[in-house]
């Protein structure tokens, strides 16, 4: 049974498409105008490399391990084998591709297109803006700052904020690539939905009041945007440090989680998690939550397990709902939060967070 | 002297940050007050509006990533 399973696994993932638009690899050499051909041969052995994937990991895992397919762990052995060097390379080069076109949005440019919109639209555009804004939790709050006292609205803000850490666009790539385009447009569209709506509320009820009043009370110098135009090179660079940045960051999640999710693979009988996490018990979805809430870590090291528990029988909503508050509900950052926005405020914050579920 | 300001609340990069301009200041020999600025109010203050940020001399050179050591030291070399 497992074995039939495991083929029809692979043939689908054989069948993967990579975008190649953003595809561009790490390793570019350093000259300036080298990128162009240097890019494109770099592309081409990443995605001659990623289509063998599935074969040669079969080989190591059943010929060269001599392990049988349908024994546990030869499917365990297997999945880890073929997950990790996938995950890694789709994160490599997403990474890279994201960090090149977050150098075309910097804060300074999302405010400016921000100020001065009305709630609504508004609202759409900042949590558009907020998937491709970089920015790291430690300046949410100078960001808030900035954003409200030079007149974009709070609840604009908001949806700014709240969608920046929720859709991720490492895991909507993730999602993209092993399960399709269909999984990712939910999250990307339920992420974006809440933000715009949470924002749009916040507006509604008149929150500024329990906005802490030396926000408003402080003022900006109003110096220069820092703006230099970039040129690719620099782009280029961009990119790279990205992937040192973040994949030497997430890369010990990765194979914890595809660990993780090769013994759930292996090990777990079929449609276990359906009775756990299935469409009927109405509970599933806030436990997923509460469960997915202190184990805050990133998007990367979570999706190996979204996967394995998808293939278990567990219910897509469910499992979106544990990711999603994974990724976006993070202690520190609420603690962060709190010291601007006053103890009420920080609670519709991560209330409106946990609604997505 | 310059005027060297690093804005950040603390987060890893900030600390990165901070580490780097002061080790590019003392290879160089260049005189410098460094300041870190760690308070919210006067990050958001001084326009910045993602961090770490740095500024020289009361202009924001850089914000929101790690600066390199190269581009440190043409700041400060700079008049």
């Amino acid at each position: 049974m497992a074995s039939v399973e495991d083929v029809r696994m692979l043939k689908t993932k054989a069948r993967f498409e990579i975008d190649e638009t953003t595809a561009q690899s790490a390793q570019l050499p350093g000259s300036k105008w080298l990128f162009v051909p240097g890019g494109i041969v770099a592309i081409a052995a990443w995605y001659l490399v990623y289509r063998q994937l599935a074969s040669l990991t079969d080989w190591l895992a059943f010929s060269l391990f001599g392990l049988n397919k349908s024994t546990h762990l030869g499917s365990a052995v297997q999945f880890l084998l073929f997950e990790t060097p996938k995950v890694m390379m789709l994160l490599v080069l997403v990474v890279f591709g994201v960090g090149m076109i977050r150098s075309f949005f910097t804060p300074q440019r999302t405010r400016a297109i921000l100020a001065g919109k009305r709630e609504s639209a508004g609202n759409i555009v900042a949590a558009l803006l907020g998937v491709v804004t970089p920015f790291c939790s430690c300046s949410a709050v100078p960001l808030f700052i900035g954003f409200v006292t030079t007149g974009v609205p709070l609840g604009v803000t908001f949806s700014f904020l709240i969608s920046a850490p929720m859709v991720n666009e490492v895991a909507l790539v993730l999602l993209f690539g092993l399960f399709g385009w269909r999984i990712a447009a939910i999250y990307a569209g339920t992420g974006l939905l809440i933000a715009v709506i949470a924002g749009w509320v916040i507006g509604r009820l008149k929150m500024e009041r329990f906005v802490e009043p030396w926000v408003y009370a402080t003022e900006l110098d109003n110096s220069e945007a820092v703006g230099q135009e970039l040129d690719w090179s620099e782009r280029i660079r961009f990119g790279r440090e990205a992937v040192r940045d973040i994949v030497g960051k997430v890369w010990l999640y990765v194979i914890a989680g595809i660990a993780v999710g090769a013994g759930i693979h292996g090990y777990v009988p079929e449609n276990f998690m359906a009775s756990i996490m299935g469409k009927g018990a109405w509970w599933s979805v806030p436990l997923a939550v509460l469960i997915g809430v202190p184990m805050y870590s990133n998007a990367a090291g979570i999706i190996p397990i979204v996967q394995a528990l998808l293939g278990k029988g567990a219910a897509l909503g469910t499992v979106l709902a544990f990711m999603m508050s994974v990724i976006g509900l993070s202690l520190p950052e609420t603690i962060i939060l709190r010291k601007s926005f006053g103890c009420r405020l920080s609670r519709y914050l991560s209330e409106s967070l946990r609604l997505e579920s | 002297m310059r005027n060297i300001i690093v804005y950040g609340p603390g987060c890893a990069k900030c600390k990165e940050t901070e580490r780097r301009v002061r080790h590019v200041i003392e290879a160089s020999g260049v005189e410098a007050t460094i300041t870190k600025a760690v308070d919210f109010a006067e990050i958001a203050k001084a326009g910045v509006l993602a961090t770490p940020a740095v500024g020289i001399d009361g202009i924001i050179k850089l914000s929101g990533r790690v600066p390199n050591e190269d581009e440190i030291k043409s700041w400060i070399t700079e008049r």
